[in-house]
């Protein structure tokens, strides 16, 4: 499994089922343009990560996507209709701020709330459901946590416990906002192979991500946003020094590797990225 | 044993009492778990104080009280959803001049009446030792509807506490299920108004499910526990306040609020000396 979590997944997309389409999307927030001529087709069984600085863009990608923020211009499909319209087919993990007060809940109920878009409001869950449930905790390795409850556990646990959520869904398309935020190496390992997995079993995943290394890695295509498309395409194509430079300012190309200090707008404190290049040093 | 039993024993006007405490009781429990979930603690609080001037209206026209808080609460509702649509950066500044605007309107109507601060006290404080079999027929009513509504609404009430975005997203409406659910605390002010005021409804909305937080793992338990310190502070409010020959609704509130801090005083003390354990197991003591 460790293996596979360092290559694309093995199982082919499926070119015949596009899952989401942009063409000259326009996206922001009311009448401020955040980035605008976004192209690109997503399809089954096909993962794609965005990569940029804070602000670039990437959140405001993905709320528009499921529906929460209104595209500005351009035509964008999810599913063959306008966004907004696929509860039942889509997942979404937000950036969570959880300011002091966490619910009182166990961390069983917050998995059982991604069963919640395919029952409605009444429709009773079942066994399956449980064993879902189940499942997608062992999948992030917190099958033990079950009842615990939410706000005992580390921000990393919880993570995973939100993490657990979106897989229970068994949604076709999995919408990730900075999906790994808080993981450790164990949680991070475990993330790429149920992606891996999901990735297997014809879903597609978009994940805006700050790790070029392992989580863009395992994408098909990789979308670098800077306030506009830097680059689309294949990771070992688009993940280039010049490519990086332009998305996240500072570059240094070493022997066998590229470290990218990431400028964060308006601060001055570096983050460190490294990057594997295999073929071309 | 007789001073804990024979007050209400002895006395219709305390059985009544403690009937319509202990439904106002139960709904204000399930009201106020989501109030405290969804942070909705001050639009409570401002929908508590904005029914005034409707009931104000009734005791001057002399219709039904409820019908007044409902018309207040149609209102307040109103403008409470304008305001946070419509103002990005300051809500809370208009919703508290929106209050308190209520507020005084509510004092300025009663002001025309001749019975001006026996009205005003009673609207502020209630008349729980006054209350008619009629209206405890109207709280059981109302409890039954406010705990179908939370047990219908379960799962987007649940969504919305955890994440408004994950309930959108999931297909339920945000903005529908917000507005049932200040429909809800509405309910349960208009109805709980005549027992403990509209000045104090607000403290039984918040107090015993905010202890209920605190020791709660589940949101079933959070409204257990709710309920159970609501009737609880029925009770004993009304046994103090029968013996001492002390205000029955501001009694209740009282010991509702002394049980908030009782319990958030021994979660703390709990919570110190485990993160004392802890340090100490690791070797980092002082």
């Amino acid at each position: 499994m460790a293996e596979a979590s360092k290559a694309p997944a093995t199982c082919g997309p499926d070119t015949h089922d596009i899952y989401l389409r942009a063409k000259g999307l326009k996206i922001g927030y009311r009448n401020e343009v955040v980035v605008q001529d976004i192209s690109f087709d997503l399809i089954k069984g096909e993962a794609i990560a965005l990569i940029g600085t804070n602000g670039s863009g990437k959140s405001t990608l993905l709320k528009t996507i499921v529906g929460l923020l209104a595209p500005i211009g351009g035509d964008l499909s999810v599913f063959g209709t306008p966004p907004g319209n696929n509860h039942r087919r889509m997942a979404y993990l937000g950036q969570f701020h959880n300011s002091g007060f966490v619910l009182p809940i166990r961390a069983v109920d917050v998995v059982r709330m991604g069963r919640y878009p395919l029952h409605g409001l009444w429709q009773p869950m079942g066994r399956g459901d449980e064993e879902i449930v189940v499942r997608a905790m062992r999948t992030m390795g917190i099958e033990g946590l079950a009842d615990a409850s939410l706000r005992s556990l580390s921000g990393g646990q919880q993570q995973r416990v939100y993490l657990a959520q979106v897989l229970a869904h068994q949604a076709d398309l999995l919408i990730l906002d900075e999906p790994t935020t808080g993981l450790d190496a164990g949680g991070r390992e475990l993330y790429l192979n149920a992606i891996n997995d999901e990735l297997c079993r014809g879903a597609s995943v978009i994940m805006a991500t700050h790790d070029i290394q392992e989580e863009a890695a395992i994408c098909h295509q990789v979308m670098l946003l800077a306030h506009r498309v830097v680059a689309i395409g294949e990771p070992d194509k688009v993940l280039t020094p010049e490519a990086l430079l332009e998305t996240f300012g500072v570059v240094i190309a070493g022997e066998n590797r590229i470290h990218v200090l990431e400028c964060k707008h308006g601060h001055d404190d570096h983050e460190r990225k490294e990057l594997n290049r295999k073929n071309n040093p | 044993m007789d001073i804990f039993i024979t007050p209400f024993a002895a006395n219709g006007f305390m059985m009544q009492a403690l009937i319509a405490g202990i439904l106002v009781s139960i709904a204000c429990a399930i009201a106020g778990t989501f109030v405290i979930l969804r942070g909705l603690a001050f639009i409570g609080d401002a929908m508590a104080h904005g029914v005034l001037p409707g009931i104000a209206l009734a005791v001057l026209f002399g219709f039904s009280g409820i019908i007044g808080a409902a018309i207040g609460a149609v209102f307040m509702i109103g403008g409470i959803t304008l305001i946070t649509e419509r103002s990005r950066l300051s809500s809370d500044t208009a919703i508290g001049l929106l209050f308190i605007g209520m507020l005084s309107l509510g004092v300025v109507i009663v002001s025309r009446s001749t019975s001006f601060s026996g009205d005003l006290t009673r609207i502020l404080f209630g008349e729980i030792l006054g209350i008619s079999r009629s209206a405890i027929w109207l709280q059981l009513g109302a409890t039954i509807i406010v705990a179908a509504t939370a047990f219908m609404c379960a799962r987007p009430f649940l969504l919305l506490s955890f994440d408004p975005e994950q309930a959108e997203v999931a297909g339920f409406s945000v903005r529908l299920f917000h507005n049932i659910m200040l429909f809800m605390i509405a309910a349960v002010v208009i109805v709980s108004f005549q027992t403990v005021g509209t000045l104090l409804v607000f403290g039984l909305l918040i107090a015993p499910a905010g202890a209920g937080a605190l020791l709660a793992r589940r949101i079933q338990a959070m409204m257990a526990w709710a309920a159970l310190f609501g009737i609880l502070s029925m009770y004993i409010g009304l046994l103090i306040s029968y013996h001492f020959n002390l205000a029955a609704g501001a009694s209740i509130i009282l010991v509702a609020v002394s049980i908030f801090f009782i319990v958030f005083v021994i979660q703390n003390l709990r919570k110190n000396n485990l993160s004392e354990n802890i340090g100490g197991r690791h070797g980092r003591g002082i």
